[in-house]
Formats: structure tokens, sequence, C-alpha cells
């Protein structure tokens, strides 16, 4: 009895949780075109959500694409199909593997980033003495942040797909000799834009959920220095989960239109 | 203190009529009554928890009221609009128990992102640098203008949250536990000052403490709010020779 209650419980906090979250995001459509929009503080964001995130995105994307080609050698050589690799990991690191793994890096690096920022000025009464100075916080500090990471993330996204193709080619040219020019040529022979688009489209939506997650839980954290970890930890753990649920949906929706 | 005689006489820039507000079974404010006159300083007393937080809240707009009624300078604010409550705010200086200072800004930032949404108080030429200048020189930290908020103690934050809440120059200050967290001599620092501004710009003082110390310097009038109602008013010195045990025990030390 007491098991099943503990579900209920929490799966009518988790309805909540939804609830309050779908209030948040209609909030953020309706504040993101009323004046005075607030551009040097979306700039500022831009600045420190896109560079800073620069080196953590270029490492991995230039790691993954190192590994997936030392992985998927030996396999593609059994079957004499090795000149596909070029193709092979830039369709899987276009369409899937680049944004992916670009928005769950900066889930932890920017959703716990504002998460923790947020909670914090929230739990030492800064977002009360913005209100009372007569700015709106909502847009000052949410719609800002929203908006930066909505834009920058697809920009991380081509960045780290570029990094990770030329860390993939890295190998190519090591293990097979396969010149610049020829491995790069294979990969945008592959590729169409029914792979480019919708991974472009998938990306605004990876960085509107790690915008809304992170700033919903920072903005409502509750009091104390516990509440603040709180914030950051579950803005990452809501985030992850939320951007698989977009790329199954996003990857749906792709079926239908471009038929993959 | 200023002169008690003539405080009654005095405008009245702020009352509260039957203020309720509760959370849950949790009735915090229960037909909670005040006046705030022009250039007094009205000190409420409160046990922690006893609403003195929420009440000054809801007299910002920072948080709504269950029922009764606000007036600020003749305008209820439960029926202001947004942008009508935010030029009202203006006139309205708000000190936060922790400082409430922008960790990411300089001073300077800090002191001048009030000014950015109040434009129109000052005119279109307003030159910040020397309001920013002229807050700093009053608390006496102009050297502290490019400073971030982590690099200065405690006394100093809560001096330039001080400054920061003059720039604007409000007609009513609100101090949430003006020296709460700060030693002896600090805080002693904090109340001279508060006296200083209070002389200097005529503004009414709205200070929510329970540092009788606090409370006997600066109080003209003090108000103690005990199960969320206006419970004892009178000055320090009457109330601190009440023969009511709940009175009584605000003032042991």
């Amino acid at each position: 009895m007491l098991v099943i209650n503990n579900i209920k419980d929490t799966f009518r906090s988790f309805l909540i949780e939804i609830g309050a979250l779908s209030y948040f995001t209609s909030r953020f459509f309706k504040d993101v075109f009323k004046r005075p929009f607030e551009f040097k503080e979306f700039l500022r964001q831009c600045y420190n959500m896109g560079n800073r995130s620069l080196l953590l995105v270029g490492i991995t994307g230039f790691i993954i694409g190192l590994v997936l080609t030392l992985q998927t050698r030996p396999t593609l050589m059994e079957f004499g199909a090795v000149s596909w690799m070029p193709s092979m990991v830039g369709i899987s690191i276009v369409r899937e593997i680049g944004p992916i793994i670009t928005a769950l890096v900066c889930a932890g690096r920017i959703g716990s980033g504002i998460g923790a920022e947020l909670g914090s000025m929230r739990v030492t009464e800064q977002i009360d003495a913005m209100e009372v100075s007569g700015t709106n916080p909502f847009k000052y500090l949410v719609v800002t942040r929203v908006l930066a990471v909505t834009l920058m993330l697809p920009l991380l996204v081509i960045i780290g797909d570029a990094i990770a193709l030329f860390g993939s080619y890295l190998v190519e040219n090591e293990k097979g000799n396969v010149s610049f020019t020829l491995y790069f040529n294979q990969v945008f022979n592959a590729l169409e834009f029914g792979d480019i688009i919708p991974a472009t489209i998938k990306s605004f939506f990876f960085g509107l959920a790690i915008g809304l997650v992170g700033c919903f839980k920072g903005y409502y954290c509750k009091k104390g220095t516990a509440g603040v970890g709180k914030a950051a930890n579950s803005a990452v753990v809501f985030t992850s989960l939320l951007l698989f649920i977009i790329d199954f949906i996003a990857v749906f929706v792709t079926d239908i239109f471009y038929d993959l | 203190m200023t002169d008690k005689a003539n405080i009654a006489n005095r405008n009245i820039v702020l009352e509260i009529k039957d203020l309720h507000k509760s959370f849950g079974d949790n009735h915090v404010l229960n037909g909670f009554s005040m006046q705030l006159h022009q250039g007094e300083n009205l000190v409420i007393m409160g046990k922690s928890g006893s609403g003195k937080s929420v009440m000054i809240k809801c007299l910002v707009g920072l948080m709504e009221a269950d029922s009764g009624a606000i007036t600020v300078m003749g305008n209820d604010i439960t029926k202001l609009n947004q942008e009508s409550l935010d030029i009202l705010r203006a006139d309205i200086g708000f000190l936060f128990q922790g400082s409430a200072l922008y960790d990411s800004m300089t001073v300077r930032e800090n002191l001048e992102f009030p000014l950015r949404r109040h434009t129109k108080k000052f005119g279109d030429n307003v030159d910040t640098e020397k309001l920013v200048i002229e807050a700093l020189e009053n608390v006496g930290l102009i050297s502290a203008i490019d400073l971030m908020p982590a690099e200065l103690s405690g006394g100093m934050k809560r001096r330039i949250a001080i400054a920061r809440t003059l720039i604007l120059q409000p007609k009513i200050i609100l101090y949430d536990e003006p020296t709460s967290g700060l030693d002896p001599i600090t805080a002693k620092e904090i109340i001279i000052l508060m006296q200083e501004i209070q002389k200097k710009y005529n503004t009414s003082s709205l200070i929510i403490t329970h540092d009788v110390d606090c409370a006997r310097v600066i109080s003209d009038r003090m108000i103690l709010l005990i199960h969320g109602i206006d419970y004892a008013v009178g000055t320090f010195k009457e109330l601190s020779v009440s023969k009511d045990p709940k009175i009584k025990a605000f003032f042991k030390q």
C-alpha cells in the first residue's frame, strides 16, 4: 500500500511539475515579444553560453568523431565497405550524434549553470531586488537566457559536427591514407537537405528545452543552499530526459516528411 | 530621532488596513494595520516567523495579500497595474536582509541598474555617473566603485545596498533587518547611516528588526507584531516599561 501511495505521490508531483513548466513556457512566449527588449543582456548571455561552451563542445565532438571511426572501421573492413566510412560517419554525426551529444554536453554545462545562477539569485533575494527596482526579472533573466541558448545551440552543433568530422578524417587519413578533399567530398555527397535541415531545427528545440528547464528550476528554487544544488542537478536530469523525448519526436516527424 | 510631537500631525505616506495573509493553514497576518507618517522612523518588531517580512513584501507588491488595503502615497497598490506599480516603486526604497547585491555586476553596475528603468524621474539627460558617485559618497564607499560584491565585507555590502536604495531618491525606505548578521560596531555604523539619510533626505522609514538597540536608537514609534496583528503601538520608552509579558519578552536582554 505504501509503495502504491509513493508511486501516486511521485506521479502527482511529476504532473504538477509538467503543468508548472507549461505555464512557465507560455509566459516565456508571451513575454518574448513584449517591450522592453534586453539586447545587452541577451548578447552577454550569447557570449557566455556560446563562446564559453565552445572548447567543451569541440573536444567532445573531436573525440566522438575519432572514436566512431576507430570503432566502425574493422566492421566495415570485414564487409569490404571501408570506402563508405565518410558517408556513414557524416550522416550519423549530422543527423543524430552531433546534435544529441552537443545538447547533452550543453545541458550539463549551460542548463546546470542557469539553474544554479538563478537559484542562487532567488535565495539571496536578488530576483526580488530586481523586481522592486522596476525591472521585470522574468524578461531580464529568463527571456534573455532562453533566447540565447536557443540561438547558440544550433551554432554549437554545427561547429561540433565539423570538428567531429575532422576527427574522423584524421583516423581515415592515418589508417586509409584518405586525403582531406576526398574525405569531405564523400561526406558532402552523402548528405542531403533532409539530413541537415531537420537536425538544425531539432537543435533549436534542444536549445529551447535546455534554457526553459534550467531557468524554470532556478527561478522557482526553494530556499537555502541545498535548494540551489537541487535546482542545478534537477535541471540537468530533467533536461536530459526531455532531450531524448524531443529527439524521438523529431525523428518521428522527420520520417513522415523525408521518408528516412 | 525626529520631533515626536509633530509626527502625528504629518501626512500619512503609507497605510495598511486589516491585512490578512495565509499560507495554507498557517495564518501569518490576521488583520495587521499601521500608518507611517512623513519623515517618521517606524520600527516593527516581532519574533522570527511572525510575518514581518511577509508584510513588507506585500507592501511593495512582491507578495499578494489575501485581503486588506495597502495605500502608498495615496495609491492603493493592490489595484495598480504593473506599469503604475513600477513607477510607484521608484519612490519606495527597499533594503533587503541579505543586501541582495547582484553578484555578476560591479558596485557601479549595481547602482546604475535601478536607474535604467526610471530615467523619467530624473529626465532624459540624467548624469548616471554623478548619481552613482553621490550615492556612494553618502555611504562613504566611493573607493569600492569598481569592486565586485564578492570582494566586499558584510558591512560594506549593506552600505552599498543602502546606496543602491538611495540612488532613486525614494520618499519611503523599507529596511528589512538592516543590522542582522553584522557585528555590534558595524551595526551601530549602519544605524548612524540610516539616521543621517533620514535627516538629509527627510525620508520616511519603516524598519523591521528584532535588534532592540537599533529600535531604541532609531525609532520614533514602534509596533509589536504578535499573532499577526499590531499587538502594541507606542514609543520605545512606552513599550519598554509595559507590564504585558508578551511585550516585556521583547525587551529582555
